[in-house]
């Protein structure tokens, strides 16, 4: 019981500064995983996790469904208790402690919104279970609801709302309970193209005029590069890399990431070896390749591949090439549009600039 | 969709008559002037029934026996049937399945037997007939009733609404008072008042459990065997009907209201 | 605590601090029940488990156990000796008469029951709209709530031999088959309300609701995709009823049958106000307990329509009909 006492109270320790910057991860994280591990049965959801996202970071969980990172999202929460391993927010050991008691609130993957409750109710229902008064607390749900462009809606019911409409009250009620930490389980998952685009955006102005640590999870690779700070692959209940956007992007550490991440070339070590890179296992993105003009010579630096065309798929910007060897080296490039015809069958010459080559360090 | 053909219209509707007539020759026998026999049709008729219910004092106390019977079972099995729904709904446990089957034992095993079981521990355990006795009877099948329109209603609730109060900070007890029920509240008065039209109409097990005590069905069985004044019967037995088709008629749309807020909330 | 310099003016009322929850009792027990779920499950299961335990299982354990004593022929006194003899006696010829007459009523019963409820449930499933749909639910709710002794009161006034019917009958010029039928050995007898023919169409109609309502909800998980794909590959709907509707309808019915055949194994009110003066299982049990005094072959009485039922849930079970409950 005494660990339960000390909690009680919300921490009223300062808030750490919260634009840290990347490779300085201050002394107190926002967030801590220490081997976390969480089993159901015989199924490892989450299998020895470390992580430490800082505060401020608008941090992503990616990986496919069952990789472990809802539950990693669940164990911050609280919803979920590890089996193994150590947690904390912002230095409070928090294993033990029930949702209730802790500074970090969620927005559901489907939205969660009490359906018996106004929309004014709902967002303010975090502060009437701490005993805000009546007048103060409308005051705040009114100011919440401002925040993220639903003034007046305050009577309505969640069921008259659009689904959009409903993620941004459910981010209103998370918000106005001033958490230190926002858990977003695929916030834009049940959201279509065009609205998720424009969320995509308005989660990240947000996220950065509160300076609040945003964690959130999702599967679409392409949002979690295009809004996070740092992405954190999971596979398997582990984490597999964790970086800036770029980095997971341009040097996927292992196989699973390079074929999840934005779908790399996986060479072997003697293909990137007779490329002229590392004798190593490596990734090539499709797009660092040059489709070479026929007759013409292949630039400094580059290894050339003589290959003939197996597939082609028009995308738009880009075609996506899919060419093979003599030797069995099968490769996509991606063919700006514009760059020359490319036909079923052609033989054509690939240049691949050495520096295109990322051994994975992930893979021996 | 297509269209039903004619015969299964007609067998359709036919079987939902057959379920209706009976009632209303009930109705109809009310005014018979022919208080010796069910001769049809009535030689003729009259109100002088209604007249002489009104001033029979030992329906009305049968009436009221049932009536706080049927208040007191429906209130115990509101209770026991709310918890046990609370635990089962979501919880995966071993006995879970034997659990769920002794909440149904009460109404899939005849009356009879669970009557006279009640009876003979009564006996054993010296315990005289009472009110108590009666009670203790409707409520142990009246609780299932309860429970299956809780449980039903709990497991469409989706579980994330309790972890969003409990992420937004009310603890187990405000997430049940400020979530749980009122998401449920419909549900439970549903329950309550089958359970209490299951209560105010029970014979079987009350005869074993009444001693010498008249519940209003007890009241009628007593009349179906050895009738004084026939039509006098079927006055009561339009009141019973009357006394269990509006909790029945209320307990329908609080469900099907419930059902459409429970699917919108999504 | 406050966002920070970078908040938004509108978030971030300048120095207002969210209350602490209030700290008690109530709290710290919510702490402990959500670590420990099962505590929670334990705490809300232990009353109505004492409650069906105790009183309902014990009561049951208590009265159904005597059927290993015996009863003292000349005393009439109970016998505290375990003792197959009681046990034994339920296949005496007149004891066996008693179950296998009520176990074939409550399996006519069952029939007649499928027989009429498939076609209202089938209609109400596929082809009614909401509306109907709603006024065919109500339509079988009411009857089945609608107070069990009105109901059979209702029959005895419909099936006297100067009631209804007869009436009916004699106006249609359907007076003779109504004799006719009633001069029938076994089905028949002086009148219907004295007759098999009267307590099986009663207990039919007191229990058509329990049949209508599990089909109807079998027949509802049956997606019409389903329906039309076998029209599709050519099947003519009789062969699409008899392939695809029925068997996807069978949980139903066996649901259905639990009902219909428990409620009438157990029925001792009913053949007490129509039927014959043969008795019924109910029956056997309400005299044996009352008049005779006979508890221990009571409680053997008693055994029959559990183990019937118990073998009946176990097939069902196996036929998945308690999804359709």
């Amino acid at each position: 019981m005494g660990a339960v006492r000390g909690a009680a109270r919300r921490p009223q320790k300062a808030v750490p500064p919260m634009h840290a910057t990347l490779d300085t991860v201050p002394a107190t994280p926002a967030v801590r995983f220490q081997g976390v591990a969480r089993h159901f049965g015989a199924i490892r959801a989450v299998d020895g996790v470390d992580l430490s996202i800082a505060p401020g970071e608008f941090f992503a969980m990616l990986g496919p469904s069952g990789s472990g990172k809802t539950t990693c999202l669940r164990l911050i929460a609280g919803f979920e208790q590890p089996d193994a391993g150590h947690i904390e927010i912002f230095g409070e050991t928090v294993e033990g402690l029930p949702p209730y008691r802790r500074a970090v609130n969620t927005v559901f993957q489907d939205y969660a919104l009490f359906p018996h409750l106004s929309v004014g109710d709902n967002v303010a229902y975090g502060l009437r279970v701490r005993g805000v008064a009546r007048a103060e607390r409308a005051r705040l749900a009114r100011e919440a609801l401002a925040l993220v462009k639903l003034a007046g809606m305050e009577t309505r019911r969640p069921a008259q709302l659009s689904g959009g409409q409903r993620q941004r009250v459910a981010l209103a009620r998370a918000l106005v309970v001033r958490p230190k930490v926002l858990l977003l389980d695929e916030p834009l998952g049940a959201l279509d193209l065009k609205l998720r685009e424009e969320m995509q955006s308005e989660l990240k102005g947000l996220q950065r005029a509160l300076g609040l640590t945003f964690v959130f999870v999702t599967h679409d690779q392409g949002e979690a590069l295009s809004m996070a700070d740092r992405v954190a692959v999971f596979n398997e209940g582990r984490i597999v890399q964790v970086g800036p956007p770029e980095e997971v992007y341009e040097r996927p550490a292992t196989r699973f990431v390079a074929g999840f991440v934005g779908s790399a070339n996986v060479l072997e070590p003697a293909q990137a070896a007779a490329l002229g890179g590392a004798a190593r296992v490596s990734s090539l993105r499709p797009e660092k390749i040059v489709l070479l003009a026929p007759g013409a010579p292949a630039p400094e630096g580059t290894g050339v591949v003589e290959a003939s065309v197996t597939d082609v798929s028009y995308q738009g910007p880009v075609r996506r090439v899919a060419v093979r060897d003599a030797r069995g080296l099968a490769l996509v490039v991606a063919v700006p549009a514009g760059a020359g015809t490319v036909a079923l069958g052609q033989a054509v010459r690939l240049a691949v600039p050495a520096g295109a080559l990322q051994p994975m360090e992930g893979e021996p | 969709m297509t269209r039903a053909s004619l015969p299964l219209k007609a067998a359709a509707l036919g079987g939902l008559a057959f379920l209706h007539v009976p009632l209303i020759f009930i109705l109809l026998y009310c005014f018979t002037t022919e208080e010796r026999s069910y001769a049809f049709p009535p030689p003729g008729y009259t109100l002088k029934w209604f007249a002489v219910v009104w001033d029979r004092a030992d329906i009305w106390a049968a009436i009221g026996l049932s009536l706080k019977v049927a208040v007191a079972a429906t209130a115990l099995a509101l209770v026991l049937g709310t918890l046990a729904a609370g635990a089962l709904a979501r919880a995966k446990f071993f006995g879970r399945e034997p659990i769920s089957l002794l909440l149904v034992l009460p109404i899939a095993l005849p009356g009879i037997v669970t009557g006279i079981a009640l009876r003979q521990a009564f006996g054993l355990m010296e315990i005289p007939f009472s009110f108590w006795t009666i009670v203790i009877g409707h409520a142990t099948f009246c609780i299932v009733v309860v429970y299956n329109n809780a449980v039903a209603r709990l497991r469409r609730l989706s579980p994330s609404l309790i972890e969003a109060s409990m992420d937004l900070g009310a603890d187990a007890f405000q997430t049940f008072r400020l979530v749980v029920l009122p998401n449920i509240g419909t549900a439970l008065l549903a329950g309550g008042m089958l359970a209490f039209a299951l209560s105010f109409d029970e014979v079987i097990v009350t005869t074993f459990t009444a001693g010498q005590q008249s519940t209003l069905p007890i009241w009628m069985l007593s009349e179906l065997i050895r009738p004084r004044q026939r039509p006098v019967t079927n006055v009561v037995a339009v009141m019973i009907i009357l006394v269990t088709f509006l909790p029945i008629l209320a307990a329908y749309y609080l469900t099907r209201e419930g059902e459409a807020v429970a699917g919108s909330g999504k | 605590m406050s966002f920070g310099a970078t908040s938004p003016g509108a978030m971030n009322p300048a120095g207002f601090d969210l209350p602490a929850p209030r700290e008690g009792i109530g709290r710290r027990l919510s702490d402990a029940l959500t670590r420990h779920g099962r505590l929670l499950t334990l705490l809300l299961l232990t009353p109505p488990l004492l409650w069906l335990g105790l009183i309902y299982l014990g009561s049951l354990f208590v009265f159904l156990a005597q059927s290993i004593f015996s009863i003292d022929p000349f005393s009439g006194m109970i016998v505290r000796e375990p003792t197959t003899a009681t046990l034994i006696e339920l296949f005496r010829p007149a004891n066996f008469d008693i179950v296998r007459r009520t176990v074939l009523v409550a399996a006519a019963v069952t029939a007649l029951c499928a027989v009429l409820a498939f076609p209202i449930a089938y209609y109400a499933a596929r082809y009614a709209g909401p509306k109907v749909k709603a006024g065919f639910y109500l339509a079988v709710m009411m009857p089945l709530w609608s107070s069990y002794l009105v109901k059979v009161y209702g029959w005895k006034l419909l099936l006297a031999k100067e009631g209804a019917i007869g009436w009916f009958a004699g106006r249609l010029g359907l007076g003779g088959a109504l004799d006719a039928w009633l001069a029938l050995p076994v089905v028949g007898g002086p009148s219907l309300s004295v007759s098999y023919t009267g307590m099986v169409l009663t207990f039919t109609y007191l229990w058509l609701p329990f049949m209508i309502l599990p089909i109807q909800a079998a027949l509802e998980r049956v997606p019409p995709h389903l329906i039309e794909a076998a029209g599709d590959l050519g099947a003519s709907p009789g062969l699409v009823f008899r392939t695809v509707i029925l068997p996807l309808a069978m949980p139903g019915v066996v649901a259905g049958a639990i009902f219909t055949f428990s409620l009438t194994l157990g029925d001792y009110i009913v053949p007490q106000i129509i039927g014959t003066s043969a008795l019924v299982l109910g029956q056997a049990v309400y005299t044996l307990q009352g008049t005779a005094g006979n508890i221990p072959l009571a409680a053997a009485f008693s055994l029959v329509p559990i183990l019937v039922m118990a073998l009946f849930l176990t097939i069902a079970r196996r036929t998945g009909a308690f999804d359709a409950l």
